[in-house]
C-alpha cells in the first residue's frame, strides 16, 4: 500500500486514474442500466404512442420540466418521501430486532422451533392487503399503521435467514464448544451469531428492500396525517396528473436502489472485515 | 505410569441399530502415543468420541484420568471470522482465563507449531497445512494431559503430511501427553506411535496391538529403515487379515 492511499489523497495521476477506473467499473453497468430504460420509454412515447394518447407516458424531459423546477410540486413530494423514509427505517429497525429475537428463541431447541416456526410461516403467507384493513380500525390511519404494516411485510427473511445462519455452525465446531464446557451464552455469542453474520446480512438486504415498499403500501392505505410516497402517488392518480405521477414514481424508485444499495455496501464491508479479506 | 484412558469392555450400538464398536479394551499411559488403524467404517471416530465424553458407551465402561482434554478433528474446524491467534485463545476464552494469561499462551502455541509471524491471519488466508498446525495449537494450549486425534492430517497432500508428522511426533516429545490418533495411513501410524492398535471391520474389535519400539524424536530417515518397513509391513498384515 502506498503513501498515497494511507492518507487517501494520491499525490501522483496514476492513483486518481486507477480510482476513477475502479468507481466507472462499479457505477458503469448501473449507468448502462438506466440508460436502457430512459431508451425504452422515450421509444414507447415518440414511436409506439400516437399524439392523442402521447399523455399516457410523458417523455422524461417534460417530467423532470414540470416537476423538478416547480417548488410547488416539488416540496411537498420531498415532505412525503421524507415521511415514507421515516416509515421504511423505523420499520426495518423493528424487523431487525424482532426478527434476530425471534430467531435466536427458534435456535435455542428443535423443541422451540417446531412450535414458533408456524407463526412465523402464516405471517409469511397471510397477503398483506387482506390485513391492512384490519390493522387501519385497529390502529388508526396515521404514522403507527403504517410501520405495522412496513414491519410485517419486512420480518420475515429477517427471521428465516437469521435462524439459517444461527444453525449454519458446523456440528464439530459444536463438538469444540461442549468439550470446553461452553455455557448456553457462549455458545450463542461465540459461535452461532458469528456463524450467522453472514445470513443475517443477506436477510438485512431483502427486508431493506421490502421495507420501502411496506412503507409505500402503508402510506397508500393509511391517509392521516402528512402524507408519504403512497399517498401522494394516489392523489397524482386520481387527478391523472401524470408528470407528477412518473417523478413520485421516480423518487421511490431511486429510494429503493439507494436503500438496497447501502446495505450491499455495508453487507460487503463487514463482511469482508469479519473474514479477513479487507485487513487493515 | 498412570492410565490416562482405559476402556474396558467397550461396546457402542446406534439407536439406528448399527453396533460400531464391540468388545473393545484399550488403554493409553501417560507417555503413550497409540495409533488406531481400521476399515473405514469400523468405528475409530466413534471410539474418539467415547473417550473424550461427546457421546456415552452403551456396554462397558471408560476411565479417563486428565485434568485436560484436547480434540484435534478431522477438518481444521477453525473459526473462520477469528485471526489465527484468536483461534487457539478460544478455549482459554471459554474457561474464562485472564486475556493477557491467555494471549500470551496462544502465541507460545503458535510459535511452537511453526506459525510466528502469522497471527493476525484468518483461516481463509491460510493454506490447509497452516490450518491443520492452527488447530493443532489450539489443542496443545491448554496443556492436555491426553490429546486425541481423529485423522487430522487425512484431507493434506503427502508432503505436507510428512511435515507434519515430523512435527507432530517432536511435539510429543517435547509435550509428553498421552496421545489417541485415528488414521487410515499405516506407515503415518508406525512413524508417530508408541503402539499401533489394529481395528476389524464393522463391528470394530481390536484384533492386534503392535509396539514400535523407537525413541523420539524421529528422525525423517526413519521411513526408509528396513525395520520400518518390516513393522509397517506387520501393521498391514494383520489389517489385510481382518477387514
Ligand atoms: N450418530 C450415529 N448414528 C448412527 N450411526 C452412526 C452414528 N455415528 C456413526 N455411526 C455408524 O457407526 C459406524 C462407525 O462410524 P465411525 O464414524 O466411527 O467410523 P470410522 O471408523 O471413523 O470411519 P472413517 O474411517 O470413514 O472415518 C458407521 O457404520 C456409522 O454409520
Ligand atoms: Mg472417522
Amino acid at each position: 500500500m502506498s503513501a498515497a492511499d494511507l492518507n487517501g489523497r494520491p499525490q501522483n495521476g496514476t492513483g486518481a486514474r486507477r480510482r476513477l477506473v475502479a468507481a466507472g467499473a462499479k457505477v458503469g453497468p448501473l449507468l448502462a442500466a438506466v440508460a436502457g430504460i430512459v431508451a425504452v420509454w422515450y421509444l414507447v412515447t415518440y414511436v409506439v404512442l400516437s399524439p392523442e394518447r402521447r399523455f399516457l407516458l410523458p417523455p422524461l424531459h417534460q417530467v423532470l420540466g414540470t416537476t423538478l423546477g416547480n417548488p410547488n410540486v416539488m416540496a411537498p413530494m420531498l415532505d412525503a418521501l421524507g415521511q415514507t423514509v421515516g416509515v421504511a427505517l423505523s420499520g426495518l429497525a423493528i424487523a431487525v430486532a424482532l426478527g434476530i429475537g425471534y430467531a435466536v428463541v427458534m435456535a435455542q431447541s428443535g423443541w422451540a422451533e417446531k412450535v414458533l416456526y408456524p407463526y412465523a410461516v402464516i405471517l409469511q403467507t397471510i397477503p398483506i392487503l387482506a390485513l391492512t384493513p384490519l390493522i387501519g380500525i385497529w390502529m388508526g390511519y396515521g404514522f403507527g399503521a403504517r410501520i405495522v404494516v412496513c414491519v410485517i411485510i419486512a420480518l420475515f427473511p429477517m427471521i428465516a435467514n437469521t435462524l439459517f445462519g444461527l444453525q449454519s455452525a458446523r456440528p464439530a465446531a459444536h463438538d469444540l464448544f461442549t468439550l470446553s464446557r461452553a455455557t448456553r451464552a457462549q455458545r450463542l455469542f461465540k459461535l452461532q451469531f458469528p456463524a450467522a453474520l453472514p445470513s443475517i446480512f443477506t436477510g438485512l438486504r431483502n427486508a431493506a428492500g421490502l421495507s420501502v415498499i411496506g412503507a409505500i403500501v402503508g402510506d397508500f392505505f393509511f391517509q392521516q396525517g402528512l402524507p408519504g410516497v403512497g399517498g401522494l402517488l394516489r392523489i397524482y392518480t386520481l387527478r391523472l396528473n401524470m408528470d407528477a405521477l412518473f417523478m413520485a414514481i421516480i423518487l421511490t424508485a431511486l429510494f429503493g436502489v439507494a436503500m438496497f444499495s447501502v446495505f450491499a455496501a455495508l453487507d460487503r464491508a463487514v463482511i469482508g472485515r469479519w473474514y479477513g479479506r479487507g485487513t487493515p | 505410569m498412570t492410565r490416562t484412558l482405559v476402556l474396558d469392555d467397550v461396546t457402542k450400538a446406534f439407536p439406528t441399530g448399527t453396533v460400531a464398536l464391540e468388545r473393545v479394551s484399550l488403554s493409553v499411559a501417560a507417555g503413550e502415543f497409540v495409533s488406531v488403524v481400521g476399515p473405514s467404517g469400523c468405528g475409530k471416530s466413534t471410539l474418539l468420541r467415547l473417550a473424550s465424553g461427546l457421546d456415552e458407551v452403551t456396554g462397558g465402561g471408560i476411565e479417563v484420568n486428565a485434568t485436560s482434554t484436547s480434540y484435534v478433528f478431522q477438518e481444521a474446524t477453525l473459526l473462520e471470522w477469528r485471526s489465527a491467534l484468536r483461534n487457539v485463545e478460544l478455549v482459554g476464552e471459554l474457561r474464562g482465563a485472564p486475556k493477557a494469561d491467555r494471549r500470551r499462551r496462544a502465541q507460545e502455541a503458535l510459535d511452537l507449531v511453526g506459525l510466528s509471524g502469522f497471527e493476525k491471519q484468518h483461516p481463509r488466508q491460510l493454506s490447509g497445512g497452516m490450518r491443520m498446525r492452527v488447530s493443532i495449537a489450539r489443542a496443545l494450549v491448554a496443556e492436555p494431559d491426553l490429546a486425541l486425534f481423529d485423522e487430522p492430517f487425512g484431507a493434506l497432500d503427502e508432503i505436507t503430511r510428512l511435515r507434519m508428522q515430523t512435527e507432530l511426533q517432536s511435539l510429543f516429545a517435547l509435550k509428553n501427553f498421552a496421545g489417541l490418533f485415528i488414521t487410515h495411513s499405516v506407515s503415518e501410524a508406525v512413524y508417530l506411535s508408541t503402539r499401533v492398535v489394529v481395528m476389524s471391520g464393522r463391528p470394530g474389535r481390536v484384533v492386534a496391538d503392535i509396539p514400535v519400539p523407537w525413541s523420539y524424536p524421529r528422525p525423517p530417515e526413519l521411513r526408509y529403515e528396513p525395520e520400518f518397513a518390516a513393522l509397517t509391513g506387520e501393521v498391514s498384515a494383520a489389517l489385510g487379515e481382518h477387514s
